[in-house]
C-alpha cells in the first residue's frame, strides 16, 4: 500500500518539471497576495475560491504532466473539431451576455468555446504540421491557414476581438515555427496593414472602435471608455520605483481601479509594489517564457516542438497584452493576467498549457529510447 | 537531400526561430518595462497628485449664520437644523425616475418638484439641490435605510433661517435666499476688495438679500470651515482625515425696539405708508415700518411660485421699502424747515407778520391757501401752527431756489442718510442743478420762479423719503448735530463676545443758531397743542411737537378737494413728530399713502408710537373726551411744559 502511494509519488515527481513548477507557484502567491489586496475592501472573500481555482488547476497540470505527448497529440483532432463545433453552436444558439455572445448553455453548465479553443487551436496546427512533417509544402501552409481563420473568425464575428486575437496568434506562432517563409509572413504583414482600414469600417464593433480611439486619448471619454485607462494608469504612475505597500494602494483601496481583481489586478500589484516589483513580476514571465522556449528547443518531435513553442510565447503574450493594457499602450482587450487574476476558467487553461510543457520536457527521454 | 538531413535542416531554422522570439520577448518586455518606468518614475510625481486628488475631497462646512435680536433680546433671526432630502444631478441617472422612486418613500408635493426644478436651472448640476425640506425623523429613518438605492440622493442636516417673529420689521431685517450669479460675483468684489481670506462661500448656499441681512453679510456669515474626507470612486466618505470647525457668523443688536415696531405696524392697519422713528440723540432707530409687509420665512427655503407671483403682482407692493425708498413730496411738513432756513438765513424776523388774503399772486398765476379768505395777519409762528401756504410762498419768492436748496440740502435732504441697509434713494431736491442733470430737452431744464413758490410749501418737485423726513428733524432737534441713522447698535463677536458699538458718533455739525431751533420746536408744539396735532395728541401727558403735511398725488387743478376721489388718486398724508418737547427722545416721520389730511391719518399713527415709547402703553389713540377739549381750542387742557412766551412772536430776528 505505501509502496504504491511511494511509486505514484515518484512517477508524479519524475514528471514535474522543477523550473516551470517553481515559477508558476510563485506567480500563483503573488497573485493570491494581489487577489487579497484586491478584494479585502469589497467584504467578499475571494481568497479561499481562489485557492481553491489554484488547487484544482495544479492538479490539472501535474495530471497532464503524466501524459505522454503522443497521448495528448491524439486528442487535438477531436478537441478542435469539439470546440469549433461549440463555436458555430455558439454562433447559432449562443447566450448574449453584455451584447456579445459568447457562451453556450447546457442546463447548468455554462461553456465558453473559445476558451477550449485557446488550448485546441496550437495542438490542432502542431498536429497537422507532423502529420505532413516530410512533405510540408506551401499548400499545407494554407490550409493551416485555414484551420486558423475559420474559428478566429467565428470568436471576432461573437464579438470578441481579445480572444480571437490570442487564438489566431497562437496559431500563427505555430505555422511560424513551422516554418512559413519570412517573406509570406512580411508579406502578409504587408497586406494586414493595407487591409486595416478596411478592418476599421466593416469588422470591429462600435465598441471596438472606441476602445482603440480611447487608447490614444483617454481624456476624451475620461468617465466613459477613458476611465478605466485613466484610473490604471493613475494607480501605476502614483506607486513610484517602491510603491505605496502591500494593502496601502489607494487607488485600490477605494475603487477607483475598475475589475480590479480580474482584469485590471496589473494595476492593483503595480500600484502597490512599485517599479521594483514590476521589474520582479516580468522576470518571472521572462523565465517561464524562457523555460518554455528551451522545453522546445529540446523537444524530440515537430509536434512538441511546435507546441511547446507556440504555448510559451502565447503564455508571454497574454502577460504582454495585459500589461500594455492595463499601463495604455495597448487597447482595452479583456485578457487576464496569467496566474494574476482572479478566475479559474484562465487558469485552468493555463494549467493545461503548462502540464502539456511539463509532459513534453519529462517524455524527451522515453521517445529518444 | 535525405530525411535526417532535411530534418536536421529544418530543426536549425526552428532553432534560429526560438531564438528570434527570445529576442522578441525581450524586446516586447522591453517596451513594457519603459512604460512603466516612465509612469512609476518620469511621471511619478503628476500621478501622485493625481491620485491624492482623486483619495481626498475637501469638504466645507457652513457656518452658523449670527442672530438679530432686538434691543431688548427679542430675536428676529435664528436658525435651527433640520434634515433636508438633496439629489446632486450629476451623480443622478435619471432625476425623474430617481424623484418618483423617492416619493414612494418620502412625501413630495407637485410643489416640492416645481421648486426643485426652478432651483435646478439656477444651479450648477454638481450642486446638491434640496427635493424635501424638514424631513420627520420617520421620514429620515425610512431613507436612509434604502439610501444604496438612490446614487447621488443624501439627506442633510442643514441649518434654515428663521424669522420667528414672522412679518415684523421684515424691510429692515431683509431675509436671506439661494445664491444667485449676482451674489457670486458681489461676494467676490466684496472679497477682493476687503482682501479678506475669511470671506468664503463654499458650502454656503444661502445670503442676505435685502436689509440688514444682506448689509451685515459678511458679519453675519461667519468662516467656513473644511474637512478633508477620503473619497472612495463613487464620491462616498470612507473616513476624515482633518477637521476645521466654522466660525459662526456675529450677532447683531439692533436698535430697533421690537413692541414699538409691532405698535407702529399695528397702527398702520390696512393702509399703505412707512413710519421711521429714530432717537435723535444718537441716530439709532426705533422703528422702520413699511407697510404692507412680507413673510421673509417665504424666502428662506426657495420662495414658492404662487407666493412669488403673489407678493410681486399685489398692487400694494409690499416689497417696496416705503420707508428708505419711496420719496413723496413733504408737503406741509416742509414749512418749519423753511421758516429755519429764513431764521438761518437771516431774511425772516419771527415777528414779521403778513396779510393773507387766501392766495398769493406771483406772474400772472394765482397760488392759493387752504383756507378761503385767508388767515389774516401771519407770523412765522401763526404760519407753521396754523398752515398758512401764501406766508410760504411769499417767502421762498423772497428766498430764492438756490438758497433754499443750500439749506435743505445741508440740513440733510435730497441725500442718503447713510443707513445701514441697502436701497435707500436719495430723493429729489429741486434746484436749477438738479433740473439740469434730470432733464435732456433745454426748454424742461429751464428754471420757472414759479416752480420756487410750488417748493416753498412742499409740493412741486419736492420728494423725500420719509427717512431722510425724520433724519433731517432729527439733525434739526439735535442743534445740528449729525448722527448717521442706524439700525445696529452692536455688533457682537461670536468668537471673543467683543461687543462693536455702531454708529455713536455724530458725523458733522450743521451750523444752526440754538435760539432758532428753539424757536421751531416752540411752533411746532404750537401745532400739537392747538394747530392740526391737537385732535391726535389731545391728553397726552407729555408735550410733543408736530406738523402736519398733505402731499399732492394728482393735480386737483384748483378744485377743492373732496375726499372721493379715487382712493390711488387721493393726497399722501405726512407727519413729523417729536417728543418730549425739551429734550427730545424720538423723532417719527409717518406717511400714509392716499391717507388724505395728514391731522387724520398719520398724526395718530404718531400718537400711538409715541405713547407707547414714552408711556410704555398701547394707547389706542386719545381718549374723546381730550379730542372734544381740543376740538374747543382748550389749549389749558394741555399740559404747558414748554413756556410759549410773547417773545417768540416778536423778539427773534
Amino acid at each position: 500500500m505505501l509502496s504504491y502511494l511511494e511509486r505514484q509519488a515518484s512517477r508524479i515527481r519524475a514528471h514535474l518539471d522543477m523550473p516551470l513548477f517553481t515559477i508558476v507557484l510563485l506567480l500563483m502567491g503573488v497573485g493570491l497576495a494581489t487577489v487579497y489586496s484586491a478584494t479585502q475592501s469589497a467584504g467578499v472573500n475571494r481568497l479561499d475560491n481562489q485557492i481553491i481555482n489554484m488547487l484544482i488547476a495544479l492538479a490539472i497540470m501535474l495530471a497532464v504532466a503524466q501524459a505522454a505527448p503522443q497521448k495528448i497529440m491524439r486528442f487535438a483532432l477531436p478537441l478542435y473539431l469539439v470546440a469549433l463545433a461549440l463555436l458555430i453552436g455558439v454562433a447559432l444558439f449562443g447566450v448574449s451576455v453584455n451584447g456579445s455572445r459568447r457562451w453556450l448553455s447546457f442546463g447548468l453548465i455554462r461553456i465558453q468555446p473559445s476558451e477550449i479553443m485557446k488550448i485546441a487551436m496550437p495542438m490542432m496546427l502542431a498536429w497537422f504540421f507532423y502529420r505532413h512533417e516530410s512533405e510540408l509544402k506551401l499548400k499545407h501552409f494554407a490550409i493551416a491557414m485555414g484551420i486558423l481563420l475559420l474559428p478566429t473568425l467565428l470568436i471576432l464575428k461573437q464579438p470578441d476581438l481579445g480572444t480571437s486575437l490570442l487564438i489566431g496568434a497562437a496559431g500563427f506562432f505555430v505555422i511560424f515555427f513551422a516554418g512559413l517563409s519570412w517573406k509570406i509572413i512580411l508579406g502578409a504583414l504587408l497586406a494586414a496593414i493595407a487591409a486595416l482600414p478596411l478592418v476599421w469600417n466593416f469588422v470591429l464593433h462600435d465598441y471596438q472602435r472606441r476602445r482603440i480611439l480611447t487608447l490614444f486619448d483617454p481624456g476624451s471619454d475620461p468617465l466613459g471608455a477613458g476611465y478605466h485607462i485613466i484610473q490604471s494608469t493613475i494607480a501605476i504612475g502614483s506607486g513610484g520605483v517602491f510603491g505605496k505597500g502591500w494593502l496601502d494602494g489607494t487607488q485600490t483601496r477605494l475603487e477607483f481601479i475598475p475589475e480590479k481583481h480580474t482584469d485590471f489586478i496589473f494595476a492593483v500589484f503595480s500600484e502597490e509594489w512599485g517599479l521594483l516589483g514590476n521589474c520582479v513580476l516580468l522576470a518571472l514571465f521572462i523565465a517561464l517564457v524562457g523555460r518554455g522556449l528551451m522545453i522546445a528547443a529540446a523537444a524530440p518531435t515537430l509536434f512538441s516542438r511546435l507546441l511547446a513553442a507556440a504555448i510559451s510565447l502565447i503564455l508571454f503574450i497574454y502577460a504582454f497584452v495585459n500589461m500594455g493594457m492595463v499601463s495604455g499602450i495597448l487597447p482595452v482587450v479583456g485578457v487576464p493576467l496569467p496566474f494574476i487574476s482572479y478566475g479559474g476558467t484562465a487558469l485552468v487553461t493555463l494549467a493545461l498549457g503548462i502540464g502539456i510543457l511539463m509532459s513534453i520536457h519529462t517524455h524527451r527521454m522515453l521517445v529518444k529510447k | 537531400m535525405n530525411d535526417f538531413q532535411h530534418s536536421q535542416q529544418e530543426l536549425t531554422q526552428f532553432r534560429r526561430r526560438i531564438l528570434f522570439s527570445t529576442f522578441a520577448v525581450f524586446l516586447l518586455s522591453g517596451a513594457i518595462f519603459a512604460r512603466l518606468a516612465y509612469l512609476q518614475v518620469v511621471l511619478h510625481e503628476y500621478y501622485s497628485t493625481r491620485a491624492e486628488s482623486n483619495r481626498i475631497s475637501l469638504s466645507p462646512i457652513a457656518p452658523n449664520r449670527g442672530n438679530i435680536t432686538d434691543r431688548n433680546g427679542v430675536v428676529l433671526a435664528r436658525n435651527y437644523s433640520a434634515f433636508t432630502l438633496e439629489i446632486t444631478p450629476d451623480q443622478t441617472r435619471d432625476l425623474d425616475a430617481t424623484i418618483d422612486a423617492l416619493s414612494e418613500l418620502i412625501d413630495i408635493q407637485p410643489k416640492d418638484r416645481r421648486r426643485f426644478k426652478r432651483l435646478l436651472e439656477e444651479a450648477k448640476t454638481f450642486e446638491s439641490i434640496p427635493i424635501r425640506t424638514r424631513l420627520t425623523d420617520e421620514e429620515v429613518a425610512r431613507f436612509t435605510a434604502r439610501r444604496y438605492l438612490f446614487s447621488g440622493v443624501d439627506v442633510k442636516a442643514r441649518l434654515f433661517r428663521q424669522y420667528p417673529e414672522g412679518a415684523l420689521a421684515a424691510h429692515a431685517i431683509g431675509y436671506i435666499s439661494r445664491i444667485n450669479d449676482n451674489d457670486l460675483a458681489w461676494i467676490e468684489q466684496e472679497a477682493a476688495e476687503r482682501t479678506d481670506q475669511n470671506i468664503n462661500y463654499k458650502g454656503t448656499s444661502l445670503i442676505g438679500k435685502i436689509g440688514l441681512e444682506k448689509q451685515y453679510e459678511f458679519e453675519l456669515h461667519g468662516v467656513t470651515g473644511h474637512e478633508q474626507i477620503e473619497v472612495d470612486a463613487a464620491g462616498r466618505a470612507v473616513r476624515v482625515l482633518s477637521h476645521t470647525a466654522p466660525i459662526p457668523g456675529n450677532n447683531l443688536v439692533l436698535t430697533l425696539d421690537g413692541a414699538l415696531q409691532k405698535t407702529a405696524e399695528a397702527a398702520f392697519g390696512q393702509r399703505r405708508g412707512a413710519l421711521v422713528a429714530l432717537d435723535p440723540n444718537n441716530g439709532a432707530i426705533l422703528a422702520l415700518v413699511s407697510n404692507p409687509v412680507f413673510d421673509p420665512n417665504l424666502f428662506v427655503d426657495g420662495i414658492r411660485f404662487d407666493d412669488w407671483d403673489e407678493l410681486n403682482n399685489n398692487p400694494d407692493k409690499p416689497m417696496l421699502n416705503r420707508a428708505i425708498y419711496s420719496a413723496y413730496p413733504p408737503g406741509s411738513t416742509f414749512k418749519p424747515l423753511m421758516a429755519l432756513a429764513a431764521l438761518s438765513q437771516g431774511r425772516r424776523k419771527a415777528g414779521y407778520t403778513i396779510s393773507d388774503p387766501g392766495f398769493f399772486s406771483f406772474g400772472g398765476r394765482i397760488f392759493t391757501d387752504d383756507k378761503p379768505g385767508g388767515h389774516g395777519s401771519v407770523d412765522m409762528l401763526k404760519s407753521i401752527i396754523v398752515s398758512c401756504n401764501t406766508y410760504y410762498y411769499h417767502l421762498a419768492n423772497d428766498l430764492g431756489i438756490d438758497a433754499i436748496a443750500r439749506f435743505m440740502g445741508e440740513i440733510g435732504l435730497g441725500a442718503r442718510t447713510g443707513i445701514d441697509i441697502p436701497g435707500e434713494s436719495e430723493g429729489v431736491l429741486p434746484s436749477p442743478e438738479w433740473k439740469a442733470r434730470r432733464f435732456k430737452s433745454r426748454e424742461q431744464q429751464k428754471w420757472y420762479a414759479g416752480e420756487t413758490i410750488s417748493v416753498g410749501i412742499g409740493q412741486g418737485y419736492n420728494a423725500y423719503t420719509p427717512l431722510q423726513m425724520a433724519h433731517t428733524l432729527a439733525n434739526v432737534l439735535n442743534y445740528g448735530r449729525v448722527f448717521s441713522p442706524h439700525l445696529v447698535d452692536a455688533i457682537i463677536d461670536s468668537g471673543t463676545g467683543a461687543t462693536r458699538r455702531m454708529g455713536a458718533q455724530p458725523i458733522r455739525q450743521i451750523p444752526l443758531n440754538p435760539e432758532h431751533v428753539d424757536f421751531i420746536k416752540r411752533a411746532m408744539a404750537g401745532v400739537n397743542r392747538e394747530g392740526t396735532g391737537a385732535r391726535a395728541f389731545a391728553g397726552a401727558p407729555y408735550s410733543s411737537g408736530g406738523k402736519t403735511g398733505t402731499a399732492q398725488v394728482y393735480s386737483l387743478k384748483g378744485q377743492r378737494y373732496a375726499g372721493q376721489n379715487k382712493e390711488r388718486l387721493r393726497d399722501h398724508s405726512w407727519f413729523m413728530a417729536f417728543a418730549p418737547l425739551e429734550t427730545p427722545s424720538i423723532v417719527v416721520a409717518v406717511l400714509v399713502e392716499n391717507g388724505g389730511f395728514g391731522a387724520t391719518s398719520a398724526a395718530p399713527i404718531a400718537r400711538q408710537v409715541f405713547d407707547y415709547y414714552l408711556l410704555g402703553k398701547n394707547s389706542g389713540g386719545p381718549a374723546p373726551e381730550d379730542v372734544a377739549s381740543a376740538d374747543e381750542g382748550n389749549v389749558d387742557a394741555m399740559p404747558p411744559p414748554f413756556p410759549l412766551t410773547g417773545a417768540d412772536h416778536a423778539v427773534l430776528p
